[in-house]
């Protein structure tokens, strides 16, 4: 089935954030500061607000007061990041280069931006810390884990302490990813507007609709029924849109001066600085094993990199305690607070971070013991959770690493590196491994069958891109028995019925099962509506009434047959709201999708530079609802995975605390010839413990452990190992 | 961006005119590099003049040379069918130049004269003698990957980012200019300085001069040439280090050569004694690394681009011998 939206992408009539316009609306834009931390000692807006078309200037001096806001470090409400979201214009403080510190609201967008360079600031400046190797001595331990020693950040063990030390054949190697950055192609943006003086409506780009009323809610203090987001397209995310973010507070602080809806479009630029990254992380893995090739333990630590208002954490080292059946395991996770804004997941988020570690220091273990790495794994395979003791509720990844082999052409990797070579390239093989909760939360679903036969289902939900929208019109499709092109499925509005963000890949499992059930309860209605108005119907058993292509029928009662329309006409249509929750069941087994990457690359001796000439991503993520649009994750994840591999870095001069690659021409995403076609193989076998879809995960997985395997590949090609990304060409020669 | 007046001026004269009557005003062609400037705050010229209507854009055959105009299109030019057939090497260097909708709307003129991508030059917030005159230069002490190896000063150590004027030095060109004073005809590898004392100053372009064309001499470079370009990403990306080579060969031995660098330094980097090098001798790995040694004399990195120590002569070898190849 294609995409129900493909149309409106290509045609342009999708509406995103940014092009909703509103009457009598204005625009705002940001000023940041200059600096990475200290205090604003004055700041001046006369020019500003002299100049053409400007409604108002604000700052700390004279914002309105936020009625729900609790100063930073004071809101422990988050639930994953301790601390509290910034919000604009509260104090003098500055916590990170390019922090908002005014905002100019003006009745054209070029005139805000014109008078947003005439407000001048001046610092009281502070000695910042922007670099992550230098503040490792002052890495911590995150609040979450010393209040819960159970916590996934905290410090895990089993079997002995650093056991690996003492191991007959062992390794130590560090890792390093630098800051990268989402940069969907749609960039944030959001317009606010005050319907009433209680009432406010936001069209946001936002990967959660419930959570951003939430958190606008509750910073007004206003009940969360009076807020409104609308986010009905978003042109990507990655993560980008799973926190509320200072320029919203700004554009909503701006509408609630001017009293005029305000549209605030973030610059690329800004895009760098506050609105979440992939956090700088260092990491080191200490690993043994017997000549054999069985891992005797293994010991992974890392450091990231949060803010200093806001400790972000994620799950970096989750895969290392789980994927191989190591006796010994020790992992410890510490934050370093940096002067810069808050990280945020982005894609695969802490998981494709560990990957990166884990699977390296697999293929180096491999080398050292002289085995295949893809026997190496074998031979740590494990049929059970090695974390908690539990069954797994389904894994298929043997089969994903023989699918993959076979379509790479494993056979012909050479155990010593080096060893094949076309003219002056380097021909190199390599994988790595993904693995990814398969999470489902709960969610309700509204359906409802209108009098022209078709079915309206609407949800909170957004689709970022990943297919949301078309999966749904499917399992909706599927389980009431009639054509796609029957349901209509609204989503991306918080008024519509409950559900989770958009993230941790855990949508189809979540809304997916809501959708279905929200439509076996519409069937209900409709037989007992049959029922009411026909005898047969009443008589016959639940089971013998057969829904299919728009028509009820009974088995063995030819004449038994009603249209859902004259039924829908026979009652008027209400609708019915289904709240779909996890089974407690599920406790009992270890859920996750797994995936394995195979890369073949060709790296140029002279030069140094990469290609990465073939890619195969095999997955184990359940059912799969659609294959057009899982393929399409797959795919997405996989070039991900090859710029987190060989081209993305974000830096910062540490002289400074600014970005100094703060564009997409520094700042470097793989374009299309960086990316091969790649092969996406699917196991879809239905997991039987997670929903009754049997759907696990597709969105993180298709990243998580593709920049191994291209790393592990250039190794295989060149015997180079290289321990911190991105590979570029300097790296290489 | 600051409130600027717009004009469009039809003919030369009146364009330069308009110039040298505002110090604060510029010409625009494709915009693609000034209109970034400006919306970033390094440039705020108070007028622009639109030069795009201006009957600058022919590709011409000329008695000794090929004459292209400065308005021409960089894609036009790298599509255009004398270009490939006589100056493959210039085609060759503009296609690997930005992306196809910057090369559509880009110009030859405004390619030659666009300004460095040194990071600290585009930040308003940060120092750089080039943007601001004694501020500073932040890159010397700072992230200067993308930096120069070769003729640099204290005082900036920017490279010039454009890929079509290494062809062009490479090529001996020469570029045609008309000012207040009258026309004039500036040698390829004058038109670029090095920074000196004056980085903030690119050119040898006086008050006022409008750039109307580019003339490359007629050359046997119509075989054996090619132009490397080594980025981090397959396409769309500044060069690390790019090489234009071209050789004309008899046989297998080397009877004439051109060769020059872009990534290296504040201008379009020929490399002469390089070539002398080649010149008479054969063409392989061992001649080419000779060359590259001798290319590579009197280059000194900074702390975050060492590895163009290494990348450039390896460039050049892989660009000779591809071009060797062709
Ligand atoms: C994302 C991106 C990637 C890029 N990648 C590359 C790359 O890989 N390689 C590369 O070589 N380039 C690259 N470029 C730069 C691009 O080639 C230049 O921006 C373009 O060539 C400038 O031409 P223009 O006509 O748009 O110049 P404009 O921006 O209009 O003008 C540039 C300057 O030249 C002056 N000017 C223009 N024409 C004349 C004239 N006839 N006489 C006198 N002065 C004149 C203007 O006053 C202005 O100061 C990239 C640009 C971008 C935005
Ligand atoms: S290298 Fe030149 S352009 Fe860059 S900061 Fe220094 S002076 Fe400015």
């Amino acid at each position: 089935m294609n995409r129900v939206d493909g149309r409106q992408k290509v045609t342009g009539a999708a509406k995103y954030s940014a092009e909703y316009q509103l009457p009598n609306m204005a625009y705002a834009v940001l000023v940041g500061s200059t600096i990475a931390k200290g205090r604003l000692s004055s700041i001046d807006t006369k020019a500003a607000e002299r100049a053409p078309g400007v409604l108002a200037v604000i700052t700390h001096q004279n914002g309105p007061k936020l009625p729900g806001h609790k100063p930073v470090g004071k809101d422990p409400s988050q639930p994953q990041t301790v601390g509290s979201a910034l919000r604009v214009f509260t104090d003098d403080k500055i916590r990170f280069n390019d922090q908002p510190i005014a905002v100019v609201v003006a009745d054209s967008w070029e005139r805000a931006r014109y008078a947003a360079r005439l407000v001048k600031a001046q610092y009281a400046q502070e000695a910042h810390q922007t670099n992550l190797e230098a503040n490792k001595p002052n890495a911590f331990l995150p609040t979450q884990a010393k209040k819960n020693p159970k916590s996934p950040v905290a410090d895990y063990q089993r079997g002995q302490v650093d056991a690996y030390k003492t191991g007959a054949l062992k390794l130590e190697a560090e890792y390093v990813i630098p800051t990268e950055v989402h940069h969907p192609i749609e960039m944030q943006s959001i317009t606010a507007h005050w319907e009433a003086p209680d009432r406010l409506t936001l069209y946001d780009k936002t990967q959660g609709t419930m959570a951003t009323r939430r958190d606008f809610a509750r910073e007004w203090g206003l009940p969360e029924e009076n807020v409104k987001v609308i986010a009905t397209y978003v042109g990507g995310a990655f993560g980008n849109g799973l926190h509320s973010w200072p320029h919203e507070s700004a554009a909503i602080v701006a509408a609630k001066v001017v009293n005029r809806p305000v549209k605030l479009m973030l610059t690329r630029e800004q895009m760098f600085t506050m609105v979440g990254y992939r956090p700088h992380t260092w990491q080191k893995i200490g690993m043994s094993a017997t000549p054999d090739g069985k891992i005797t333990a293994i010991t992974h630590e890392a450091i990231g990199q949060t803010s200093t208002y806001e400790e972000f954490t994620e799950a970096t080292l989750g895969q290392t305690r789980m994927m191989y059946q190591a006796p010994n395991m020790t992992t410890r996770y510490r934050l370093a607070a940096l002067d810069i804004g808050s990280p945020i997941w982005m894609r695969g988020p802490g998981e494709a971070t560990g990957a990166f570690a884990l699977e390296s220091a697999m293929d180096e273990m491999a080398y050292l013991l002289n085995i295949d790495p893809l026997e190496f794994r074998l031979r740590n395979y494990t049929d059970k959770d090695p974390e908690n003791g539990k069954p797994w509720s389904s894994k298929f990844l043997k089969e994903c690493y023989q699918a993959g082999a076979e379509r790479i052409g494993w056979n012909k990797r050479q155990l010593k590196p080096g060893s094949v070579r076309e003219g002056d390239w380097l021909i190199g093989y390599g994988m790595g491994v993904g693995t990814f909760g398969a999470h489902r939360g709960t969610s309700k679903a509204t359906a409802k069958l209108l009098p022209d036969g078709t079915v309206l289902l609407q949800s909170a939900v957004t689709d970022i891109g990943p297919g949301t929208g078309t999966a749904m019109t499917q399992i909706a499709a599927d389980t009431l028995g009639v054509t796609p092109a029957k349901v209509r499925f609204e989503w991306g509005n918080s008024d519509f019925a409950r559900a989770p963000t958009q993230g941790g890949s855990a949508i189809v499992n979540t809304v997916g099962p809501a959708v279905q059930e929200a439509c076996l309860a519409l069937k209900d209605k409709l037989r007992e509506l049959a029922a009411a108005g026909n005898g047969a119907f009443a008589a016959a058993r639940k089971e013998d009434v057969t829904f299919a292509d728009g028509y009820l029928t009974l088995a063995g009662n030819a004449t038994a047959r009603v249209t859902y329309t004259d039924l829908v006409k026979q009652a008027g249509g209400q609708a019915v709201t289904v709240e779909s929750k996890p089974s407690d069941k599920g406790r009992e087994y270890s859920m996750y999708s797994f995936s394995v990457h195979f890369a073949q690359v060709r790296v140029h001796q002279l030069t140094g530079e990469v290609r990465v000439s073939k890619l195969v991503s095999c997955a184990d993520a359940g059912t799969i609802i659609n294959e057009k649009t899982a393929g399409n994750q797959m795919k997405g994840g996989a070039v991900g995975g090859i710029g987190m591999a060989l081209t993305e870095a974000a830096v910062i001069d540490d002289r400074f605390g600014r970005y100094v690659t703060k564009d997409l021409a520094e700042y470097h995403v793989p374009v299309h010839a960086d990316a091969p076609a790649v092969e996406v193989y699917f196991v879809n076998q239905p997991d039987p413990h997670v929903n009754a879809l049997g759907t696990k995960g597709i969105g993180e997985i298709a990243t998580i452990g593709v920049a191994p395997a291209i790393a592990n590949a250039i190794f295989n090609a060149t015997g180079k190992r290289i321990r911190e990304l991105p590979i570029t060409p300097d790296k290489l020669i | 961006m600051n409130q600027f007046q717009y004009v469009r001026a039809s003919k030369p004269k009146a364009a330069i005119e308009a110039l040298a009557r505002d110090p604060n005003a510029q010409f625009i062609a494709g915009g693609t590099n000034l209109l970034d400037l400006m919306k970033r705050g390094v440039m705020a010229p108070q007028k622009l003049i639109d030069i795009n209507k201006l009957p600058l854009d022919k590709i011409e055959r000329q008695e000794g040379n090929i004459r292209i105009g400065a308005l021409a299109l960089n894609g036009a030019v790298a599509e255009d069918k004398l270009v490939l057939e006589k100056l493959p090497l210039l085609a060759q260097a503009l296609n690997a130049g930005a992306s196809a909708q910057l090369r559509n709307m880009a110009t030859v003129g405004g390619n030659m004269l666009q300004r460095t991508r040194c990071p600290y030059f585009y930040d308003t917030a940060m120092p750089c003698n080039k943007r601001e005159p004694g501020t500073g230069c932040g890159a010397l002490e700072g992230y200067n990957r993308m930096h120069a190896i070769f003729g640099f000063s204290d005082k900036c150590i920017a490279v010039h980012p454009s890929d079509m004027s290494v062809a062009l030095a490479a090529l001996d060109a020469t570029v045609l200019v008309s000012g207040p004073k009258g026309d004039r005809r500036i040698p390829f590898a004058e038109l670029h300085r090095l920074p000196g004392d004056q980085p903030h100053i690119d050119t040898t372009l006086g008050a006022g001069e409008l750039i109307t064309a580019v003339e490359v001499p007629d050359n046997a470079f119509t075989r054996h040439v090619h132009y490397l370009k080594v980025r981090e990403r397959a396409s769309y990306a500044f060069a690390l280090v790019s090489v234009a080579a071209a050789l004309q060969l008899d046989g297998s031995t080397i009877k004439d050569a051109r060769l020059a660098m872009g990534g290296v330094a504040h201008k379009p980097w020929r490399l002469a004694d390089a070539e002398k090098t080649l010149v008479g001798k054969p063409a392989t790995d061992e001649t080419f690394r000779q060359a590259a040694e001798v290319a590579m004399r009197g280059a000194k990195a900074f702390q975050h681009n060492a590895y163009k120590l290494k990348l450039g002569p390896n460039s050049i070898v892989q660009a000779l011998k591809n071009a060797a190849a062709a």
